[in-house]
């Protein structure tokens, strides 16, 4: 008896079953990007802070009450132009008596409500660091001639010691919470 | 003259598909490596709020996340309509945050620890005092490296 060659197994339909797995797999991938505004929070500490004596003219208090309004160094005031005012105080291009001395001494303290609108705290604080970026930018742009992110750690240290972020938080206050 | 008549007689060989299968599982591989199945179902409504100094966050093993929001339709009849805290896949209160960060820590490497990032994700809507309690837990747990999670501004 001659034997018979086994027949080959049809190999086609192989691409569609790796092709419907394929799509199922495109389908069901989200490459998410989580992308969000980077904080360092304080430590915690079970005594209250020491009171530290700073000159009035070095603060930028800023305070964002329950009704979502501002309040800056003590005068109503708009998140769109607090970019801008953020800019004036620490750099204080004229040397004003009332602005920080120097940008090494300014801080900024910022304070909202229980009640205030995650929204509104976020795009403060979110204003204000872009305030210090742009500072940094400018910086950057007047002393090597690029943008803060394409320096070297050198230069970017040195200009990071030179405007430093800080902003600090105080304990919210608790005027106008709902649920 | 028998140019035209050879025609008939040499045909272009098939071209073989039997590689085929392995380009497509290549590709499949691929995307079944990259997936990631989302592994906590979202509970509470989240839509963040724009921001425009955006940080990137890089390594996923390294981040936790931690959701604030509306509990979604189908929960309000038992966790009501007031903002709720969700760790994993669960509605949780702030003091279950330690014992999730703890979790979500021996899970990294020693030497990768000082880079784990809390990933707050909170809807735009919600008041600053959840917000505000959620932040005191993280510092008491020392997690001080934090994200509040944004979309990008559209201008």
């Amino acid at each position: 008896m001659g034997r018979r060659k086994p027949p080959e197994i049809n190999a086609s339909s192989m691409a569609d079953i790796a092709f419907l797995l394929l799509i199922f797999f495109l389908v069901t991938t989200t490459i998410v990007e989580d992308k969000g505004v980077l904080v360092k929070l304080p430590p915690w500490s079970e005594e209250p802070p020491e009171i530290q004596k700073m000159n009035t003219r070095n603060v930028y208090s800023v305070l964002v009450n329950a009704e979502n309004q501002l309040l800056v160094r003590g005068e109503p005031t708009s998140i769109e132009t607090l970019r801008e005012n953020t800019k004036v105080f620490i750099s204080n291009p004229q040397k004003l008596e009332n602005m920080a001395e120097d940008p090494r001494k300014a801080i900024v303290s910022l304070r909202n409500d229980r009640g205030t609108n995650y929204e509104t705290y976020l795009t403060v604080y979110n204003e204000l660091k872009a305030a210090y970026n742009e500072l940094r930018d400018e910086l950057a742009n007047r002393r090597h001639g690029k943008d803060f992110e394409f320096l070297n750690r050198d230069q970017r240290d040195k200009i990071r010691s030179e405007l430093p972020l800080v902003i600090s938080e105080a304990e919210p206050t608790n005027f106008g919470e709902e649920n | 003259m028998g140019m035209f008549s050879s025609k008939k007689g040499k045909e272009m060989p098939a071209i073989s598909t039997a590689s085929l299968p392995d380009i497509i599982f290549m590709l499949l591989f691929f995307f079944m490596v990259v997936t990631v199945l989302r592994d906590a179902e979202l509970k509470v409504n989240v839509n963040t709020p724009a921001a425009s100094e955006l940080t990137k966050l890089e390594k996923k093993s390294l981040v936790n996340y931690i959701y604030v929001g509306r509990p979604m339709k189908k929960w309000q009849a038992t966790y009501g309509t007031s903002p709720q805290i969700q760790l994993g896949d669960k509605f949780s209160s702030v003091e279950e945050i330690p014992l999730f960060l703890e979790n979500h820590k021996i899970t990294v490497p020693e030497v990768q620890r000082p880079g784990i990032t809390s990933s707050l994700k909170v809807d735009g809507s919600v008041t600053m005092g959840i917000v505000s309690d959620v932040k005191t837990a993280l510092r008491k747990a020392n997690q001080l490296k934090v994200n509040y999670s944004a979309k990008p501004q559209s201008n």
